[in-house]
């Protein structure tokens, strides 16, 4: 990693003093030329998280002219509703048990990807779909399937005599099948990703390290657990770390689903910011939502460094 | 109990085949349920005794056909491309240079610098809307187009820099060390040397960029209010969407043919993007 840099310093230094002022001229050229890209950047990432740290403490609406200080009053009036209280509950359950099912799918999905096989091209594709495509648009692939008149989940366990023609599930109706489905959607988006990136993991691996522990007559499990996964630690920490702040901050698929419903039983702190801040045009009280999620991401942020650094040191 | 090896081989193989089918199902069955669900009559649709994975009456097109004369559908996907190519190119214009400059040019910060770069990606846009919505008004860009071409560079250039930041690093600097020997500038060298041989990677950006802006969601949704105006990803699932089940097959035909070419063009393209999210943890 750092040899490409040595390597520019020494030819420089052969060229000598006539160098000199273009060493100088080369770093205002790098300025200039990450200088738009990271003003584009501080303008609209930054400006507006600070805006929305300031609008939490205001009482600001959408059709307000003026807005005025209030200290923490929009934190402490949400904190007290029913809503925000479920919605901070749904978010966990929401995120934890969709991270946790997908990790473990995409772990054995991944050890079959990743041998060799006919068509390989074609399944990796079929497999890679619901990441690749518009999160919104397949989701509603979902709510066909779910529906509650047609659903060919449920014809499908009425034709192996599951279920009674009048025992239909409301899928997306009843609170805690409405949860499950939701859960179930979002496995299924994010598990392609976890994947993906399981994949690039497992080729990282030299294969002698593999065949050393054949060699030495190490079984499947025991291969498994001492030597796959211990190797792959780094590289799961990646996968559950995008897979979390896409789990903990996404509201495509709550949207598109339930909005939220059947009485908040499905509302997260994404879609309730959306609703209150949007919606009902309550932009205080909306960003004070949305900033409940920031210690999560500042977390992710954290952990995202210190692979970063270990990487390099490495 | 002792399996001979042989019986063992073909165990294994058919766990492994069963596996991939049931997790291939599960992954690609909703996009084989829009198609199918595209082509269906309407009388076939709503009989629930009709067996639903297959066509139990002649494939029509008719779904299709209202999708296109009677939908604002064509008009979406239009819009979805014009804020792509304008969003595409604010994108290269911006972030060729400062993945170059973090390649080359910023020493030994310029690693902290993409990292700090890369992680403003990850700022999700539940937490920009908001604030974002109230600087739209104020610019008088709400309900236009323009409104998303000035925030979706927000999330390309990030994550296209941190790309384009590792191709350059991998070209040797070499090869623009002996292009400026012989007299050119290191702008020059930039322009004539690296950029032509980049150019898989800046094509990488280009799919990125435009698939990202195809599945944004959250700032369409929140700035634009015009039923013409919506881009294809919130067009769909906010006006389509009738709970209406005659409804249903020009609803699935559109989010079959705005969601599958689009994925087939970005499946070749995806390990690179995979190499980005993956950071240093792969070696």
């Amino acid at each position: 990693m750092k040899a490409p840099v040595t390597t520019v310093v020494v030819a420089e230094e052969v060229r000598g003093s006539r160098l000199a002022h273009l060493l100088d001229s080369e770093k205002w050229l790098g300025r200039l030329m990450i200088g738009p890209a990271i003003l584009y950047i501080a303008l609209l990432v930054g400006f507006p998280f600070f805006l929305a740290l300031y609008y939490s403490v205001s009482d600001i609406t959408v059709g307000s002219q003026s807005l005025n200080f209030v200290g923490l009053k929009n934190f402490t009036s949400i904190i007290g509703t029913a809503n925000f209280k479920a919605s901070l509950k749904n978010t966990f359950i929401f995120a934890l048990v969709s991270q946790v099912i997908v990790l473990v799918l995409a772990k054995v999905l991944a050890l079959a990807l990743y041998k060799d096989f006919r068509g390989k091209w074609l399944v990796r594709f079929l497999i890679l779909l619901p990441w690749v495509a518009p999160i919104s648009l397949g989701t509603i692939g979902w709510l066909w399937i779910l529906d509650s008149t047609y659903s060919v989940i449920n014809w499908t366990l009425e034709a192996l005599g599951l279920i009674r023609p009048e025992g239909w599930f409301m899928w997306l109706g009843i609170p805690h099948l409405a949860m499950g489905s939701v859960i179930a959607v979002h496995v299924w988006r994010l598990l392609p990703l976890a994947t993906v990136i399981l994949l690039a993991g497992l080729a990282s691996i030299p294969q002698d390290i593999h065949d050393a522990a054949a060699v030495d007559g190490a079984g499947f499990w025991r291969h498994l657990v001492q030597i796959t996964i211990p190797l792959l630690l780094p590289i799961m920490i990646v996968a559950v770390l995008f897979g979390a702040i896409f789990a903990f901050t996404d509201m495509i698929v709550i949207y598109v689903l339930t909005r939220g419903g059947p009485y908040d039983t499905t509302q997260v702190l994404a879609s309730l910011a959306f609703f209150t801040g949007i919606q009902s045009g309550d932009l205080a009280e909306g960003a004070a939502i949305a900033l409940f999620l920031f210690p999560l991401l500042l977390a992710a942020a954290v952990v995202f460094l210190r692979i970063a650094r270990q990487a390099e040191v490495a | 109990m002792a399996l001979s090896p042989k019986a063992r081989r073909v165990g294994a193989k058919a766990a492994h085949i069963g596996t991939l089918a049931a997790f291939t199902m599960f992954t690609a069955f909703p996009f084989y349920w829009m198609l199918i669900t595209a082509f269906k009559q309407t009388s076939d649709l709503m009989k629930r005794e009709n067996n639903p994975f297959i066509l139990n009456a002649p494939p029509t097109f008719e779904h299709i056909r209202v999708l296109f004369q009677d939908t604002l559908f064509a008009n979406w996907l239009w819009n979805t491309a014009w804020v792509g190519v304008i969003v595409v190119l604010i994108t290269l214009v911006l972030a060729v240079p400062a993945g170059y400059a973090l390649a080359r040019l910023t020493g030994r910060w310029g690693e902290q610098l993409g990292i700090a770069i890369f992680l403003t990606y990850l700022v999700p846009p539940t937490l920009l809307f908001i604030p974002l919505s109230r600087v739209i008004a104020n610019l008088g860009l709400q309900d236009s187009l323009w409104s998303l071409v000035l925030v979706y560079p927000s999330f390309t250039i990030p994550f296209c820099t941190w790309l384009l930041m590792g191709f350059f690093k991998a070209i040797p600097p070499d090869l623009e060390e002996a292009a400026m020997i012989d007299g050119c500038s290191r702008l020059g060298a930039f322009v004539k040397i690296v950029i032509p041989i980049s150019i898989a990677g800046i094509l990488t950006v280009v799919i990125f960029t435009f698939t990202l802006v195809m599945q944004e969601f959250v700032y369409a949704l929140t700035f634009i209010t015009s039923v013409s105006q919506y881009t294809v990803s919130v067009g769909v699932p906010t006006f389509l969407v009738h709970g209406d089940v005659y409804f249903w097959g020009s609803l699935m035909a559109g989010c079959f043919i705005a969601s599958v070419p689009i994925a087939i063009v970005y499946n070749f393209f995806v390990d690179r993007f995979i190499a980005g999210f993956t950071v240093g943890a792969v070696k």
